[in-house]
């Protein structure tokens, strides 16, 4: 978690406007609160979890990124953060077009269903991956569509959009995502992580 | 109502010209304080009550001898922990506790004002209740608060005075009543005004008092603050102190007792004409309309920061009409964080024991109270 935190904070200017798009206890809202920008909005589906965030004097609205990021005027925020949600949604297409539309940058991760680990517990076992990152077993899992690097890599190719940076990451080893290297990327690291723009 | 009690008065001086056209000058507003106020002034809290309620927000009510309306929520060691702020409430306008009303005896006659009283808006109570403010010689409130109508003073509150307050929590609200609402409170009038004893406003000459209209009127108000769950839970079809029906008209059913009681006693404590005043003030209000039906212009000018809160089984300002509040905000970039509470007390919520609600609040007006003022420094 905390790779992922430092990794995405990098990316991020100082003291610019901030939405975490399913930010949970508000962990990642509260490190970049400490370290980049104060002007940080939550937007969270679990009211438990809201409930949590507002606890902490942390801004954030309960409410489902399919249809609620609306609301929001085109642009209105430096960077939209979606951090490891984007296969829990019925739709990711439509909620990576609404968050390029709310964001005039969007940082997304994604844990890599790719990673070797990965692939070889349905390649040997034959049962869906359970891993440290995909703890849940298929029948509970809240993860509907799982992608790897390359099809992330590939989605924003296909669809035009610009990726500014990305980043694989293997426990806590750093290193940057390109054309040439995407296969071994693809299969030697366990998140992705993704500065794009429309 | 027992008018002996010593309540804090100010006289407003400065005219104020009502939505109405009239212009009304030396009224009294009655309010209550709680807690102290620090030397920077910078721990005001100003609470709004809703239709019935009055300046008692905590600790003992003088007047009915019960717990403060809000004790839920205010007082020493609660979610707003008068160790730590300076809490005001003050009665609207328009009400019976001391503020001016159509009770107040109008002294070139010595007789009640009664429907000779101005029509009021949240609007004009909002606007009386600054000068309170002004009177206090506080310049910046650390936040308004208030539920149903209570939230709709804190929404036009900021709507007017966009500088004078950090933090604004709306609960169980609307910005605008719906037909839902305006029919309820119009069956309330109908029914007061239906009693033979209210004599057009002007009972108090005639030393009557349309309480058999007032009771119907909360009753049917009462069964609107409730869920059909929590209704079902607690009553369901149980007979009350009797073992079978007694195929008459008395109140064989528990919840019918229950009726009947809120509704005697509520007429001991409260004004009938208040009640019409008061309901015709959340009828009348529309703030988006106020801002040629564009919402979001209403906080255009504001940096204060909000909090909007709902409950799941409030049918009478659902969570979509609170929702309407946060997009208007969020359209505008504004400061608004939101959450529905789930509760099966219906809009009566606001002001009773859910734990989940009274910790939130309390985490969160504590939290941003620290964190604004650790900014400041």
């Amino acid at each position: 978690m905390k790779e992922e935190f430092n990794i995405i904070s990098n990316l991020i200017e100082e003291n610019t406007r901030v939405l975490d798009v399913g930010c949970g206890n508000g962990d990642l809202m509260k490190f970049l609160q400490e370290n980049k920008t104060k002007d940080i909005r939550g937007l969270e589906i679990s009211k438990e979890k809201v409930q949590n965030c507002l606890s902490k004097g942390l801004t954030v609205i309960e409410g489902n990124a399919e249809s609620d990021l609306k609301q929001f005027p085109k642009s209105s925020f430096d960077y939209v953060i979606l951090s490891q949600t984007l296969q829990a949604f019925l739709n990711p297409e439509l909620v990576i077009n609404e968050l390029l539309k709310v964001g005039k940058k969007v940082i997304v991760t994604i844990p890599n269903f790719g990673y070797w680990r990965v692939r070889l517990q349905l390649l040997f076992k034959g049962t869906m991956p359970v891993t440290e990152n995909l703890p849940h077993a298929w029948y509970n899992t809240p993860n509907l569509h799982m992608c790897t690097i390359k099809d992330f890599y590939n989605f924003c190719s296909t669809k035009n959009i610009r990726i500014y940076k990305s980043i694989a990451l293997k426990k806590s080893r750093i290193s940057e995502i390109n054309k040439s290297n995407l296969n071994y990327k693809n299969l030697d690291s366990h998140l992705g992580i993704f500065l794009i723009e429309s | 109502m027992n008018k002996n009690v010593d309540t804090k008065k100010i006289i407003i001086s400065n005219p104020l010209k009502l939505d109405c056209g009239k212009e009304i000058n030396n009224f009294p507003i009655a309010y209550e304080t709680y807690g102290v106020l620090n030397s920077k002034k910078s721990n005001a809290i100003l609470v709004f009550h809703a239709l019935t309620g009055d300046q008692y927000v905590s600790g003992k009510n003088p007047i009915t001898n019960k717990d403060g309306w809000w004790s839920y929520v205010v007082g020493e060691n609660k979610p707003i922990d008068t160790n730590k702020f300076f809490v005001i409430c003050a009665n609207v306008i328009g009400g019976c506790m001391g503020s001016y009303g159509p009770s107040t005896i109008n002294e070139s006659t010595g007789k009640q004002i009664g429907t000779d009283f101005p029509i009021i808006t949240i609007n004009d109570m909002v606007n009386a209740q600054y000068e309170l403010i002004k009177y206090l010689e506080i310049e910046k409130l650390f936040a308004v608060v208030g539920g149903s109508m209570g939230g709709m003073q804190v929404l036009q509150f900021v709507a007017n005075f966009p500088d004078k307050a950090k933090l604004a929590i709306p609960i169980a609200c609307t910005s605008s009543h719906s037909a839902q609402n305006i029919a309820f409170n119009e069956l309330g009038r109908q029914a007061i005004m239906a009693d033979s004893k209210w004599e057009n406003g002007f009972y108090s000459n005639y030393k009557l008092n349309p309480d058999k209209g007032l009771a119907v009127a909360r009753m049917a108000a009462h069964i609107t603050y409730l869920s059909e769950k929590g209704l079902q839970e607690k009553f369901g079809r149980k007979l009350q102190d009797r073992d079978s029906l007694r195929y008459g008209f008395e109140a064989d059913f528990q919840i019918e007792s229950y009726l009947r009681y809120q509704g005697s006693v509520f007429v001991d404590r409260f004004d009938a004409n208040s009640y019409l005043y008061i309901t015709r003030a959340m009828d009348y209000f529309d703030l988006s309309k106020q801002y040629k039906g564009n919402l979001s212009d209403a906080f255009k000018k504001t940096k204060t920061k909000f909090f909007v809160i709902s409950f799941t089984s409030d049918w009478l300002y659902p969570t979509s009409e609170n929702r309407e509040i946060v997009i208007a905000l969020n359209s505008i970039g504004a400061d608004v964080g939101f959450v529905e509470i789930e509760s099966d007390k219906g809009h009566d919520s606001f002001l009773l024991d859910v734990p989940s609600f009274l910790k939130t609040l309390g985490d969160y007006i504590n939290s941003t109270y620290k964190i604004i003022n650790e900014r400041r420094i």
